[in-house]
């Protein structure tokens, strides 16, 4: 390791001499760029992950966010920027550990290194501006880290990157990350000309002046990068041909909010859910709709309730802690049988900080939680793509079975990117307009079907559609009812309604063979990391599938016919699950992971489960591992 | 020409609605109970104001008073506990051609739902509160509540409560945005009814406490009020009530009091005896919240794609030229 770890010396150097180097063909590789906040590294790697994304390349980028607003600067919580996963073909995950890092300084990238996310040979380009600095201990403490790093086998480059700028800005920490996105330009043998007009894109609203800079930083970095850098990668690509949005999973939430028609989405501001409130406050007005912050989380539940009642289905979005709020409105919108969406991107726990980290805690809560029974639809979306759609879908299921639909997002996905092609508008998405044609005498405000529980819904302003709605237990004429077997008819109208849409919905596709030893069930942001791992591990020989779960009640018909063509069956999330392997837990007591429940629950099969909380995503190295762990056992 | 005049005539008969009309089941209030008057107060006024039955909402919590919904022959919302007033916000802030009413007791109002109070009032949406205050929890069988008087004796204070009573209209009157405060007792109709009327015809959220009894846990606590009229404090103005002569001669006990003066609506509403009856303070120039959110666009599938497509552009990766 010696000679590859001297500074800015060749650690693959096969004798090509800088500026004449061969790139090197990867099919993928995870790259991320990280500053204290305000230095620009975030727009650095979103510029990154678009111009990727239009040369043609698989792109997964995530947020790296510091808990607090402003932490101090230079420090190792600090961390603030975006990991861009770059592939030869689509990426559906945010992959392993880094193989690459742009630090703008050592402190936060020791950050990084705590948090186990860089891999053991990781290259390092270190902004080196500290080793000289004025201010003793800073410099003492650069050099320190420098050296450590270099001791622990990091190949190091020391990018002079300030000094380079300071020729072309008045503040060169400011203009520093475009030069960044120029040097990553040359490592990853981007096109120069997508460069240029992403930026012209990304700074559109600023005066040409700036565009103007940025752009020769932009250049400065990718000449920079060619005369003094030993190593080029290229990631083949295969020419994106249709056009693709890129944003965030709250971003595609917000949108999918756009498409469906929705007018009214109630909230109060929670991490990590808040940022597609934010997005809907800026552009809802321009299809119609309003953004109310309400009070509390009570209110935005109540208020989208009251919205919904009065013919516009409303949406309110929150995080756990805000869901657990809304439960008892949530209880009211069941038994009224007032269509409703609650969006909830889970989290950790209680609190801020950690638990505003990647979870998947609320499976249980949003199925079981709430008073009495209290039957609702609850589906999880996987994809970025899936945000967007899922919306839709949820306010159709939502109106036609008057039914409370909760979609699941959480953390990963509300602060991860991967391009999906641009959806083309369907006029069947929107709402109908409000109906309010009169009811003939007679009609019944819960004309419950026998067989399916559905009823039609009366919405104010339809003349003799009058009633009142009501939580208490009613009878077909929403009169309150003491009588218990109106109890006992509601309760089974309401029940039935989560059959009939099962009746539609489709069995899950297998990914992987239709049978063999291991099939491994996963809800939600896993969804990528676990095919990824499935696909390596059949290309190791083993007999592993996957299946993913969108519904996940009611759960679509096949799942135990499809499970039983499996020797074994284990999920893997992102919540609490026992690990036999501690002192007392044994299977009498061992709590198994939030779907694992589920399906031992109602399939009566012997679901195993592995599941991690490192606030993280699952990695798929990380489900390799744990499989060919148990494989081996 | 005789055809049309029939028609208007016909017209004229069929928007004729009778009290009937808004009248639905049999109150299962307790007899005397102060709710069964404000009932007939509103299902007078939707048949005077011609409210179109299918066009009008009554959005109420839980409690005795919250049962009021059942009662009216009009839409209904029997929500839960304390959250009346944000299920209403948001049928008004869907359908500003609702008339929106809102049925709320101390407790639902001023103990579990006091956030939503504040706020509501802050708000300023176009709707009538009507604050039924008996001073104790009905429904759950005579607990305190915030605005028992001091030494109530109820089941969770049966040595007699130790706090002061919360005074609903000081504090209404202390938050930004107020525009009309109003209050009432359930026992004299004449008055209970020209309130409510004034709090339908004001533009914002309209809050009227009405002092209601209730003689299943507070037997007889107002009836020195009712047996002395000098109790009440008539408030009257040309902005406010202007009591007829029968009404005026009863209740000797007045005072000129211009809607207009917040200063002096505070003062009012920090006296407790005699019971001041009438509007304290209206200011119709509060805009209304829902009129500063709604765009006034017509949501059509045309609009949605334009607004949609518009956003999609922002973030779309277009695939490369040659
Ligand atoms: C969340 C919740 N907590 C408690 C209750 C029980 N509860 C029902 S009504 C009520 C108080 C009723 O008092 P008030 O609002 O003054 O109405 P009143 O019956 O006096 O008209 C309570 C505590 C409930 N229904 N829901
Ligand atoms: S308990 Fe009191 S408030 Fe409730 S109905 Fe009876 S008298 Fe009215
Ligand atoms: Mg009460």
């Amino acid at each position: 390791m010696n000679d590859t770890s001297l500074r800015k010396k060749a650690p693959r150097s096969k004798g090509a001499a800088p500026g004449r180097k061969a790139a090197a063909t990867l099919t993928q590789h995870v790259v991320e760029v990280i500053s204290d906040s305000g230095e620009g590294a975030q727009r650095c790697g979103q510029a990154l992950g678009a111009i990727a994304a239009r040369m043609g390349n698989g792109v997964w980028t995530v947020e790296i966010i510091p808990a607090e607003i402003r932490p101090p600067a230079r420090s190792v919580a600090g961390a603030s920027g975006n990991r861009i996963r770059l592939g030869a073909s689509s990426v559906s995950n945010g992959g392993d550990e880094t193989d690459l890092v742009v630090a703008f300084n050592e402190q936060v990238l020791l950050g990084r290194i705590r948090a186990g996310e860089l891999k053991p040979d990781c290259t390092i380009l270190l902004e080196c501006t500290w080793r000289d600095s004025a201010d003793p201990k800073v410099a003492a403490s650069y050099r320190e880290a420098y050296d450590r790093l270099v001791a622990a086998g990091y190949k190091v480059y020391e990018i002079p990157m300030e000094q380079q700028c300071r020729a072309l800005v008045a503040d060169s920490r400011r203009g520093k990350n475009m030069f960044v996105l120029g040097m990553l330009c040359s490592i990853y043998s981007l096109d120069l000309v997508l460069a240029r007009e992403q930026i012209e894109q990304t700074f559109s609203k600023k005066a040409a002046s700036v565009i103007e800079t940025n752009i020769s930083l932009l250049n400065a970095g990718h000449e920079w990068a060619e005369a003094n850098l030993d190593f080029k990668y290229h990631i083949p690509a295969a020419r994106a041909t249709v056009p693709q949005i890129v944003v965030n999973g709250n971003t595609a939430l917000a949108l999918g909010v756009l498409a469906s028609g929705m007018e009214i989405c109630s909230m109060y501001p929670i991490t990590p859910a808040t940022s597609a409130s934010h997005y809907l406050s800026e552009c809802f007005h321009r299809v119609g709709g309003i953004v109310h912050q309400a009070e509390d989380e009570i209110a935005a539940c109540a208020f989208a309730i009251g919205a919904s009642y009065a013919g516009k289905c409303a949406v309110t979005i929150t995080s756990g802690p805000g869901y657990s709020l809304k439960q008892e409105a949530i209880g009211l919108a069941v038994m009224a049988e007032i269509p409703m969406v609650v969006v909830d991107v889970q989290r950790g726990g209680p609190s801020t900080g950690q638990p505003t980290k990647v979870e998947q805690g609320d499976l249980l809560t949003t199925i079981f939680g709430s008073h009495g029974d209290a039957p609702k639809v609850v589906m999880a979306t996987s994809t970025i793509e899936d945000c967007f759609y899922a919306m839709i879908t949820a306010r159709k299921i939502a109106e036609t079975f008057n039914m409370v639909v909760v979609v699941l997002s959480d953390a990963s996905l509300a602060t991860s990117q991967t391009p999906f092609a641009r959806p083309g508008f369907d006029t069947a998405w929107v709402a109908p307009p409000v109906d309010q044609s009169p009811m003939p005498p007679g009609t019944r405000s819960y004309d419950w079907d026998a067989t399916t529980g559905l009823a039609r819904r009366l919405i104010p302003g339809q003349p003799d559609g009058m009633h009142a709605v009501t939580g208490l237990a009613h009878d077909r004429l929403s009169r309150v009812a003491y009588d218990p077997d109106i109890n006992q008819e509601g309760l089974r109208a309401r029940s039935l309604k989560l059959a009939a849409l099962q009746k539609t919905l489709k069995t899950p596709p297998v990914f992987g063979d239709p049978h063999g030893d291991l099939l491994i069930i996963g809800w939600g942001s896993t969804r990528g990391a676990i095919e990824e791992a499935v696909e390596c591990l059949r290309g190791e020989g083993m007999k592993v599938a996957s299946m993913h779960l969108q519904f996940l009640q009611p759960m679509a018909a096949g799942i135990k016919e499809i499970m039983a063509r499996f020797n074994k069956v284990m999920t893997i999330e992102t919540n609490w699950s026992d690990s036999l392997e501690d002192e007392i837990i044994d299977e009498t007591n061992r709590r198994y992971a939030a779907l694992a429940t589920l399906l031992r629950a109602r399939y009566l099969v012997d679901v195993d489960c592995w599941t991690e909380v490192r606030g993280q995503p699952i990695k798929p190295g990380t489900i390799c591992r744990v499989i060919r762990e148990k494989w081996h056992h | 020409m005789t055809n049309s005049a029939c028609e208007c005539l016909l017209q004229l008969y069929e928007d004729q609605l009778e009290l009937e009309d808004y009248q639905s089941g049999v109150p299962r209030w307790c007899s005397g109970c102060g709710d069964n008057a404000i009932l007939a107060a509103v299902q007078r006024l939707c048949r005077d104001q011609r409210l179109r039955p299918e066009k009008t909402v009554f959005v109420s919590g839980i409690g005795c008073s919250s049962r009021f919904p059942h009662y009216m022959k009009t839409f209904g919302f029997h929500g839960v506990h304390g959250r009346a007033l944000p299920v209403a916000e948001g049928i008004r802030m869907a359908r500003p051609d609702l008339h929106v009413f809102v049925n709320t007791g101390d407790g639902d109002c001023c103990s579990i739902g006091a956030a939503h109070w504040i706020h509501a009032i802050r708000y300023n949406m176009n709707m009538t509160v009507m604050l039924h205050d008996n001073r104790i929890y009905g429904l759950t069988k005579m607990q305190v509540s915030p605005t028992s008087p001091k030494g109530t004796k109820s089941n969770t204070t049966p040595r007699g409560s130790q706090l002061e009573a919360l005074r609903p209209l000081t504090v209404t009157l202390g938050v930004e945005n107020v525009s009309f405060v109003a209050q009432a007792v359930d026992w004299v109709p004449e008055l209970l009814y020209d309130i409510l009327h004034k709090a339908f015809h004001h533009r914002g959220c309209s809050f009227v406490r009405i002092v209601q009894r209730c003689p299943e846990w507070l037997p007889n606590a107002f009836d020195p009020w009712m047996q002395d009229p000098m109790r009440l404090l008539l408030l009257t103005h040309e902005n406010g009530l202007e009591p007829g002569a029968t009404v005026s001669r009863v209740y000797g006990n007045q005072e000129v009091h211009d809607p207009g003066n917040i200063h002096r609506a505070r003062e009012i509403a920090s006296i407790d005896d005699p019971i001041p009856v009438g509007i304290l303070y209206r200011n119709p120039s509060v805009p209304c919240y829902e009129d500063l959110c709604q765009s006034g666009e017509l949501n059509t599938a045309e609009f949605i794609r334009a607004g949609l497509e518009a956003e999609f552009d922002k973030f779309t990766v277009w695939p490369q030229v040659d």
